[in-house]
């Protein structure tokens, strides 16, 4: 009986925390688009993490150059939140090169989509349905990383690391700020395309820790909710999933930026297969990584330098997809961009199959010796 | 007894899962972070456990009771 209390009310501490989250990730993606980002916007982990590969040179595309300052936000945020509440934990050692790969991969295959999994949910929010076939996409995704997970894909255990390992992104981060408060001549700012779009840098930076600090508290990961439900249905990270749906819908009613339909939506193409296909590699990578792009900033903040390696990967995937023409844009995917995803869904699943197999044959091993 | 050190989420609750497939009277899951601290109680008690976790310096050791 007292059981069932302490459960119940756990349990609801949870989705509590998630719901709050939610409205905090919401509202603020909403105010964000208000003040200057670009359509449907607010927060785009892989969009921005591009345009901040721009700023720094990375590529060249002109129209996406920007040190995002929600993405620095982000990380600090967490990094803080963390410090404060005695959940930083530096460590490392988690196959940090496949995670550098599988962060490029899910890179461009989000650039094909147009939108990580949270600008996804954006979208829904404010009724673009090309993000529906996204959604389709993304959960077939996760339900082939569960595949994964469930034959016994690992990427095997990390060690305690160092406290400058653990703070390097944030450490970063806290330069990256400073250059582009103090000497941004030092970075590339796009005059034109969304990376000119953008809101006021206080009001970034702030919404960024603010959604940060929630963030890491609650655990939200958009790829998190799909897969609990499917491996130990268990509905409670989905919670979080649904209350940022549910709070850009209503922001975006009231607000009168809904706009329901396929056609004219904001930075988002209309070819129903390559916003499916780009997505089914943003959730398979992201089950294969331990969680979405957003999720890999805040576990970096945390003192996870694996995530950290993970967010580099993603930094240089968005300046790959510009430099080999592999992005999408408003006219649809490109022809680089199509092969891309079919190579990378190939190689994530070449992977699988293959860490999947040699943990068997240990384990067979393990049981004959046994 | 199951040592989920070093693995980040979901792995310690898929091992657990698998550690529990023939539902044992009691049993002892060491983790080492918040996350997967929340996400193995909360599997084990939706499948009728009881959980009582002990911090023990970085790790937490969680034992399992039904």
């Amino acid at each position: 009986m007292l059981n069932g209390k302490i459960r119940a009310m756990t349990v609801s501490k949870e989705r509590k925390s998630l719901i709050i989250t939610g409205l905090v990730v919401g509202l603020s993606a909403f105010v964000l688009v208000l003040l200057g980002n670009p359509g449907n916007m607010g927060f785009c982990i892989a969009c921005f993490l591009r345009d901040a590969a721009g700023s720094l040179g990375l590529h060249s595309a002109a129209n996406v150059q920007y040190m995002r300052p929600e993405i620095l936000g982000l990380v600090l945020g967490a990094f803080v939140i963390s410090l404060l509440k005695g959940e930083f934990r530096p460590r490392s050692g988690s196959a940090p090169f496949i995670r550098f790969l599988l962060g490029v991969g899910v890179s461009i295959g989000a650039l094909v989509f147009l939108g990580c999994p949270l600008r996804m949910v954006l979208r829904l929010g404010a009724g673009d349905m090309n993000a529906l076939f996204g959604l389709v996409g993304f959960v077939a995704g996760i339900g082939l990383g569960c595949i994964a997970l469930s034959k016994g894909f690992s990427l095997g255990p990390a060690k305690p690391a160092g406290t400058v390992e653990g703070a390097g992104l944030s450490i970063l981060s806290v330069i990256l700020l400073v250059i582009l408060a103090g000497a941004p001549f030092l970075l590339r700012f796009s005059t034109e395309g969304p990376g000119s779009m953008r809101a006021p840098v206080v009001a970034s930076l702030a919404f960024g820790l603010l959604v940060g600090a929630a963030a890491q508290r609650s655990r939200m990961c958009f790829a998190g909710g799909f897969r609990d439900l499917f491996l130990i249905r268990d509905t409670t990270l989905i919670t979080g999933f649904i209350a940022v749906f549910l709070t850009s819908l209503i922001a975006n009613l009231i607000g009168g930026t809904f706009k329901f339909g396929f056609e004219g939506q904001s930075v988002a193409h209309t070819s129903w297969l390559w916003n499916t296909l780009g997505m089914v590699v943003v959730g398979f990578g992201s089950v294969l990584l331990g969680g979405c792009p957003l999720r890999q900033l805040i576990l970096a903040g945390e003192g996870n330098s694996d995530s950290a390696v993970t967010v580099l990967g993603l930094v240089v995937g968005g300046a790959m997809a510009h430099n080999f023409n592999l992005a999408s844009s408003t006219a649809g995917p490109t022809t680089g961009g199509k092969a891309a995803t079919i190579i990378i869904l190939v190689l994530m699943a070449l992977l699988a199959v293959f860490t999947c197999y040699i943990a068997r044959i240990k384990e067979e091993k393990e049981e004959a010796n046994a | 007894m199951l040592d989920t050190s070093g693995y980040s989420c979901p792995e310690p609750v898929l091992m657990t899962k698998k550690a529990l497939k023939d539902r044992p009277k009691d049993f002892v899951v060491i983790v080492d972070n918040v996350a997967s601290r929340e996400n193995v109680t909360r599997y084990a008690e939706a499948i009728g456990y009881t959980v009582t976790t002990k911090a023990e310096g970085a790790k937490w050791t969680l034992t399992l009771t039904r």
